[in-house]
């Protein structure tokens, strides 16, 4: 067994907060450097250019590149040969967020009653916690920051088996299109396939933390994200929606065994604020 | 086009914007989003005055992030403008000319703009730290309770933004999207 303070979780969790809001990830960047190559709108080559010009002012002046600072999704894998000593882990990691969104100068964006007072809750708390029990005795923590804007165009259908990949394309390219300039695109396109109600929605999450460019190791799926892709960008929302080849950066795709009646289908949609860090304790 | 524009608007510079054109505003801008219009909305009906005089004024979609030491503003894009659409067309009503955000508006903002001749811009969301380097002046002038949803009075210096919707009712949007889509 091995203890963890869960003091230095607070204090990963505060770093976190300020670095994926400042940084954005370098294969984020590259994927919008190449884009600009590919764009045939004078005005999306502008757009794209303003967008990786804001990520060099925020990496340089250590400011928030999106005013949108968002709700800390947090992803825990915790090692089962691990100790938690000093106090109660989501407490931990909630007094991290509460210190990394007051000290980096973040926008606290959580509101509590949802549909009553709409109050903020003044610190960006609570988190939102995945945390997953894996071998060994490290804890690694993934923060990823989700803005409103994107999150909001998000979708899932309970399709039913029948419907197939067709059924699944056709969810996917109208809930982009119905999405139109409203995520920020160019956006990347999180899909979860399979699994029940709330896992799909999950995987759908996950994905967006894959580097842009990866593919899933399946090559079935690989393809369709491929082939996704490439349907995506013929729509001409183009960057911020104002016409363009560049609509979306990535399709990333995850899948989960289904049960024999289900085929749910989730669509997280991500902007070009692509933001996560993360850090082994 | 690239337009050089200056705050408050007027009739004459509504008219010479065209959607899809590239404009660096300079002026006062009024922040505003979600509970604010809730509030001047509530104003209205309840007869009263509102914070400021929004003739010819414009008002900026923006929740802005805490300025840090020496900063005049966070940083600080756009927000989704459907949100705005229940009030917008109120606040156009009663004068209000121009309005910066991010994302599609419904029909009932268009006519709007069309009657008013009004027009509706977009900044680029998520280039929040660029944006914010256009301010020049901030001051919270109503509603601070409502912390970054509390209206604040900007200075702005070529503010870059684009022509989404004119006064003609041109939408970018549309024909952005009709211009690069392949069938």
């Amino acid at each position: 067994m091995r203890e963890v303070n869960v003091e230095e979780i607070t204090k990963t969790v505060e770093r976190l907060c300020i670095e994926s809001n400042y940084y954005l990830p370098k294969d984020v960047k590259m994927a919008l450097e190449n884009a600009i190559v590919k764009e045939e709108s004078p005005l999306g080559k502008e757009i794209l250019s303003d967008i990786l010009k804001n990520q060099e002012i925020a990496r340089t002046n250590k400011v928030p590149i999106c005013q949108d600072t968002g709700l800390a999704v947090i992803f825990l894998e915790l090692g089962q040969d691990v100790r938690l000593v000093g106090g109660n882990l989501n407490d931990a990691i909630d007094e991290g967020v509460r210190r990394g969104y007051s000290n980096g100068y973040l926008r606290k964006s959580a509101v509590d009653d949802p549909f009553i007072k709409r109050k903020n809750t003044g610190d960006n708390t609570p988190a939102i916690i995945h945390t997953k029990i894996v071998s060994g005795e490290r804890v690694k923590i993934i923060l990823a920051p989700k803005g409103g804007g994107s999150e909001n165009m998000s979708a899932l259908a309970m399709l039913k088996p029948s419907d197939g990949i067709t059924g699944i394309k056709k969810f996917v390219i109208d809930t982009v299109e119905k999405a139109g300039s409203n995520p920020c695109p160019p956006i990347i396109v999180g899909i979860g396939i399979g699994g029940t109600i709330e896992k799909t929605t999950l995987i759908a999450k996950q994905s967006l933390l894959r580097k842009v460019g990866e593919h899933n190791t399946n090559p079935k799926v690989a393809e369709l994200e491929e082939e996704l892709l490439h349907e995506i960008n013929k729509l001409g929302i183009g960057p911020q929606g104002f016409g363009g080849r560049t609509t979306a950066l990535a399709v990333n795709i995850e899948t989960f065994p289904a049960h024999i009646a289900s085929m749910p289908v989730a669509i997280n949609i991500q902007c070009h604020v692509a933001r996560h860090q993360e850090a082994i304790i | 086009m690239e337009k050089i524009i200056k705050t408050p608007l007027t009739d004459e510079s509504v008219n010479e914007l065209k959607a899809g054109d590239r404009v660096f505003l300079s002026g006062i801008i009024y922040t505003g989003r979600d509970a604010a219009h809730k509030r001047l909305a509530e104003l209205i009906e309840r007869g009263e005055e509102l914070p400021m005089d929004i003739k010819n004024q414009t008002i900026y979609y923006v929740g802005p992030c805490p300025a840090k030491p020496g900063q005049v503003i966070g940083s600080a894009g756009p927000t989704t403008s459907g949100r705005m659409d229940a009030y917008a067309p109120l606040l156009m009503e009663h004068g209000l000319k121009g309005m910066i955000g991010k994302g599609l508006r419904n029909k009932q903002v268009v006519d709007s703009i069309m009657k008013c001749n009004a027009v509706y811009f977009a900044a680029i969301g998520g280039a929040g730290a660029l944006l914010a380097e256009a301010v020049k002046e901030a001051e919270i002038i109503a509603f601070p309770d409502l912390e970054a949803e509390a209206i604040y009075r900007l200075r702005v210096e070529n503010f870059p933004v684009t022509v989404v919707i004119d006064s003609k009712g041109n939408d970018l949007y549309k024909l952005g999207k009709e211009k690069y889509k392949i069938v």
